[in-house]
């Protein structure tokens, strides 16, 4: 699962952009966006602006969940009171192969409590939990386990309750360090945000909730 | 805006790039992010301290200046950004469930006239008016028999026109601005000349008579603040309206 979030203006200009993957499932935290895709996602990202104009008058939440879908990309957008978006582009992996890759290297250790957690809801997930804990040498199994693990987790599902409510936090988070950023007194509107601390402040908060 | 990204935007992580870019921690380490945003209750400015500051203010923006006008409109400007924070930060302290955005110019008033002023001024605006005159549809009054700003300000005679609450209008103007409600507003004191700020030259002077002189007596710094919204938002308000 790979994210991109942006910070858009009030003159849809770019205020702030963080690319991250998601920490979860032994997730290493980096985006797995091709080079063509991270340019692309500029473009995907701010022609949702016109979808999030038409949704922002009839509801007055600022959290607006899902509000558009570009092929395997979903952008879920937050607005602020004074019409400052916050826009996520999450991008379920699109293989297995590729995406399952970074969970054998943490199985023995790191993955086995969020299986637990896991086996709570599918109990598919108990037998090859067994073969995970055997050996290294049956990596076809916990590959497969590795696929029906995801299907619970929010990387898998961009359009579950659970994955709407992680956004909905991630947004929370991010919407207090905005308003603290914009609390300076040397900060005016649309002007990008440059400080690293509230770069490092999005990292946390996208390793604490996606 | 795109020009000036730094380099690393994409993925750059934390605060590693701190310090080549020269920038500087506050000596206890404790930046704007480390500091929370609700107050408590108790929390309040001193009101002498403030006076003072507005005084300064005033005659700040009152170096070269050719007429009251620009004087009220440099006030005016002062208080905008204000209004634009403002707006977040104290639809950010509502409890979650009524953290809505104003969708309606009535909504919008209703939270200036509450929560924007307790905020600012301890008590909440005493009225809150629609003009009566057909042709001025888009014109709002928000009524405050007594503005703070203006509790040490006095106008010399010769400057009858000038009314300093301009700054507070300033403060409305940015919170309607930044709600997607453009709009200019301007301050009239209608306590002891009635409508005695029609002559603003704004073009929205005429709905200053909202406040009839009434009380002209009881309340001499009676101030109206007259809410002109653009055309744009009285049309999307049709269409909202016409839809729901």
């Amino acid at each position: 699962m790979s994210y991109y979030f942006a910070i858009i203006g009030t003159q849809d200009n770019p205020l702030f952009e963080y690319e991250f993957g998601t920490s979860k499932q032994g997730g290493d935290g980096m985006a797995r966006f091709t080079e063509q895709a991270r340019q692309l996602n500029q473009f995907i990202i701010h022609s949702s602006l016109d979808i999030v104009e038409e949704v922002q008058w009839t509801n007055g939440q600022m959290y607006l969940k899902l509000v558009d879908r570009f092929f395997t990309s979903y952008i879920s957008c937050f607005l602020t009171a004074s019409n400052i978006k916050f826009l996520l582009l999450h991008q379920p992996p699109s293989s297995s192969s590729s995406s399952a890759l970074p969970h054998p290297s943490s199985s023995a250790s790191t993955s086995t409590p969020s299986l637990v957690s896991s086996s709570q809801s599918s109990t598919s997930v108990i037998p090859s939990l067994s073969t995970l804990t055997g050996g290294s040498n049956s990596s076809t199994s916990t590959l497969t386990g590795g696929t029906s693990r995801t299907s619970t987790s929010i990387a898998a599902n961009p359009t579950s309750p659970q994955t709407e409510e992680a956004i909905r936090n991630f947004f929370a988070e991010v919407y207090e360090n905005y308003v603290k950023a914009i609390m300076s007194p040397f900060y005016r509107t649309n002007m990008e945000i440059r400080s690293p601390v509230f770069r490092a402040r999005v990292a946390a908060a996208g390793r604490k909730y996606l | 805006m795109s020009n000036h990204l730094p380099a690393g935007a994409g993925n750059g992580g934390g605060g590693g790039r701190a310090g080549d870019s020269g920038l500087r921690y506050p000596s206890n380490g404790k930046t704007i992010y480390h500091r929370p945003l609700n107050r408590t209750k108790t929390a309040e400015l001193s009101k002498a301290a403030f006076a003072y500051l507005f005084a300064e203010m005033v005659s700040y923006a009152q170096r070269r200046v050719t007429g009251i006008q620009e004087l009220e409109k440099r006030l005016n400007l002062q208080g905008h950004p204000i209004g634009l924070k403002l707006l977040d930060l104290l639809l950010f302290r509502e409890p979650p469930r009524t953290q809505l955005r104003p969708l309606n110019i009535i909504a919008l008033l209703h939270f200036i006239k509450i929560n924007v002023w307790t905020h600012l001024f301890g008590r909440q605006a005493d009225r809150l008016e629609k003009s009566s005159n057909p042709d001025t549809p888009d014109e709002f009054m928000i009524i405050d028999n007594e503005p703070l700003v203006n509790a040490y300000i006095s106008v010399p005679k010769e400057m009858s026109q000038l009314n300093c609450a301009a700054f507070a209008a300033g403060i409305i103007e940015g919170v309607c601005d930044g709600a997607g409600f453009p709009a200019r507003v301007t301050a009239h004191t209608v306590g002891d000349t009635g409508g005695g700020g029609s002559n603003n030259g704004s073009g929205g002077g005429t709905g200053a008579d909202g406040g009839r002189g009434e009380g002209g007596e009881m309340w001499p710094g009676r101030t109206v603040f007259l809410v002109k919204f653009q055309p744009e938002v009285l049309e999307r308000e049709a269409l909202i309206g016409a839809k729901s």
